[in-house]
């Protein structure tokens, strides 16, 4: 009986090797899961990109089944989402998952770039690592700003005409390019007409597209690791790292760990708390959009505050818009700006230490007052907040020269 | 056959390949450009959203003494208020605290609107109500005292968006978020009891 058995697998491993001569399968298998070896120290803050990776697939995934259902069009866009909520088959379900998924995608994003801040994953030779996750979190950000716009309620509709004014800053050409974007002389339909296409077609492939190659360049050059060292400069006999493990399946099965727990907590957001107190989705955003009332008091979405608390805190139009995007920009120098002999912040010095876990407070402070009213002495702290978020910069510049470092290990560590 | 045997034994002429690459790039990027413009222009204002353009008539007898009437003109939120005596004296004696008390900006306002009311006649205010810095929509509060902020509030407008004030002739006040005075639309009389915003006293705008 153990012939016919291995009969079938002789005409699978046929039908494999047909594919494998015409498609590079086990050559992508071997050079990207099983062949890649990542340094086997990868601690708590290495789930982030794997589970970034699940997000982006789950957001297309729901998405898709949206635009099923939605209407992008000025008078029917609320109408819509309401009947996906209320009337399609579990449509409250996929809206929720959407929802809560570019909150969570946001969630992910920052912790795996905090990771890079602490082991100075973005140091030499990952400068474009780091620049094309930069430029992923660039059009995340511009998908997340569209995407909000799509439901046509009152926080989508100011929050396009505070976001779109922006650009009328821009000095002589302003109007005519806030003209341009929005297609009419106010946020009208036409407006939500070409989020709608550039939300669910032109930036998604744009990420994709940048996944792509930001991947590519993570693999060309391999994993960093808390440690901060290259396992590359460490081979066996068989010229595979010593300090490091096969991606598949030793990673594989640790990210599938992290996806349990990240899904447990995701489940529960999305079954107990899906606009979770007004953070993840806006009450005014339950308001049909209404061009002659704005909401008492407009805020984005928790993951744009730090800026916006930026903008508001400079106490002029066009230097405001700058100093935000100036805040975005300086993330993109850090490969440069960073200087010191080692990687990891476990090697560098106390004020290395101390900068980074400043940077940090300042940019939750700078979320917090983001989101709040905005009182002459909430401002006031804004602006001493938005001061050190961009010394920060400068001070790392200037310490991670000078500063005394550690000695760091031949090996990585535990 | 022995001609061709000559041609590849002559060394490649980069100079000649490089200028055929660099004219074949240059015709490409040009054409390019070309392409590139109807698909840049599509995003402009359509011809029907120019044509929803048309001035706004109002009647000024269902204003109460006061009141501010919103209309839209051209998407834009526009006012048109009746101001009081009591609320034209609050105008007054605050000029030190305000960034352009006297109107001196070019654009934001017709030249018959530049005095210290900012309008043809002082009763009547005719305002784009568009916070000049992120064209939030400014909550009215014309009784002084009425923004819980400030104690010495002399009545105007507040911008919920990013805390802009300007009082209540539309003038913004120093060290705020907004640039400029609010924007005061082309407007003229049609009769005593109309005003009709788009057109001004000279002509359509």
């Amino acid at each position: 009986m153990a012939k016919p058995a291995s009969n079938t697998k002789k005409r699978a491993h046929a039908l494999f090797n047909w594919f494998d001569q015409r498609l590079p399968i086990s050559d992508f298998w071997e050079a990207h899961l099983a062949g890649y070896y990542a340094p086997k120290n990868f601690n708590f803050w290495y789930f982030f990109g794997s589970l970034a990776m699940l997000i982006l697939v789950l957001q297309i995934v729901t998405g898709i089944f949206l635009t099923m259902h939605y209407k992008p069009s000025a008078d029917e866009a609320f109408a819509s989402v309401e009947y996906i909520m209320r009337d399609v088959d579990w449509g409250w379900l996929i809206r929720y998952l959407h929802t809560t998924g570019a909150s969570a995608f946001f969630v992910v994003i920052y912790l795996h770039m905090f990771r890079g801040l602490l082991y100075g994953s973005y140091r030499k030779p990952r400068e474009l690592v780091w620049i094309f996750g930069m430029i992923i979190y660039v059009l995340l950000m511009a998908e997340a700003f569209m995407g909000y716009v799509l439901p046509w309620g009152q926080m989508s509709y100011w929050g396009a005409q505070v976001i779109i004014s922006l650009f009328g800053a821009i000095p002589k050409f302003g109007g005519v390019i806030t003209e341009w974007i929005r297609g009419d002389y106010f946020i009208s339909d036409a407006t939500l007409n070409r989020f709608f296409a550039l939300h669910v077609i032109a930036v998604p492939i744009m990420l994709l597209l940048l996944v792509v190659l930001h991947l590519s360049a993570l693999h060309q050059v391999g994993s960093n690791n808390p440690d901060g060292i290259e396992i590359k400069d460490y081979k066996g006999a068989d010229g595979k790292p010593i300090d490091g493990i096969p991606f598949h399946p030793y990673y594989t099965v640790k990210d599938i760990f992290g996806v349990g727990v990240f899904l447990f907590i995701f489940a529960f957001i999305i079954f107990f708390a899906p606009e979770l107190g007004g953070l993840f989705l806006e009450h005014d955003n339950f308001v049909p959009a209404d061009p002659l009332v704005t909401p008492i008091h407009i805020k984005p979405v928790w993951y744009f505050t730090p800026y916006y608390a930026i903008l508001r805190a400079i106490p002029d139009k066009l230097g405001g818009v700058i100093m935000m995007f100036a805040a975005i920009v300086m993330l993109f120098l850090l490969p440069w700006l960073d200087r010191s002999r080692v990687k990891s912040i476990r090697y560098k010095g106390w004020i290395s230490k101390f900068l980074l876990a400043l940077f940090a407070v300042t940019f939750i402070r700078l979320g917090m007052l983001g989101m709040a009213e905005g009182t002459p002495a909430e401002t006031f702290e804004a602006r001493i907040w938005t001061f050190i978020y961009f010394a920060f910069f400068g001070l790392l510049w200037f310490f991670s020269k000078y500063e005394k470092t550690k000695p760091v290990p031949e090996r990585v560590t535990k | 056959m022995s001609s061709d045997d000559n041609k590849q034994q002559q060394p490649v002429d980069h100079s000649r390949r490089r200028m055929l690459i660099g004219a074949t790039t240059a015709l490409g990027a040009i054409g390019t450009a070309f392409v590139a413009v109807p698909f840049l222009k599509s995003w402009m204002p359509s011809a029907k959203a120019k044509a929803i353009g048309a001035p706004v008539e109002v009647d000024l007898r269902t204003i109460k003494p006061g009141q501010l009437v919103k209309v839209v003109w051209r998407g834009q939120t526009c006012g048109v208020m009746n101001r009081t005596p009591q609320l034209l004296q609050q105008i007054e004696g605050h000029d030190e605290v305000l960034s352009d008390p006297e109107s001196a900006v070019v654009e934001q306002q017709p030249d018959y609107a530049v005095n210290k009311f900012r309008s043809i006649k002082p009763e009547w205010l005719v305002l784009n109500m568009h916070c000049t810095h992120l064209g939030c929509i400014p909550q009215v509060l014309p009784e002084p005292g009425s923004y819980i902020w400030e104690p010495n509030w002399p009545g105007g407008f507040y911008c919920p968006c990013h805390k802009s004030k300007f009082d209540l002739a539309g003038r913004v006040y120093k060290s705020m978020p907004a640039p400029t005075n609010l924007v005061i639309p082309p407007y003229s009389f049609l009769d005593n009891n109309t005003v009709i915003i788009g057109v001004s006293s000279a002509g359509a705008a």
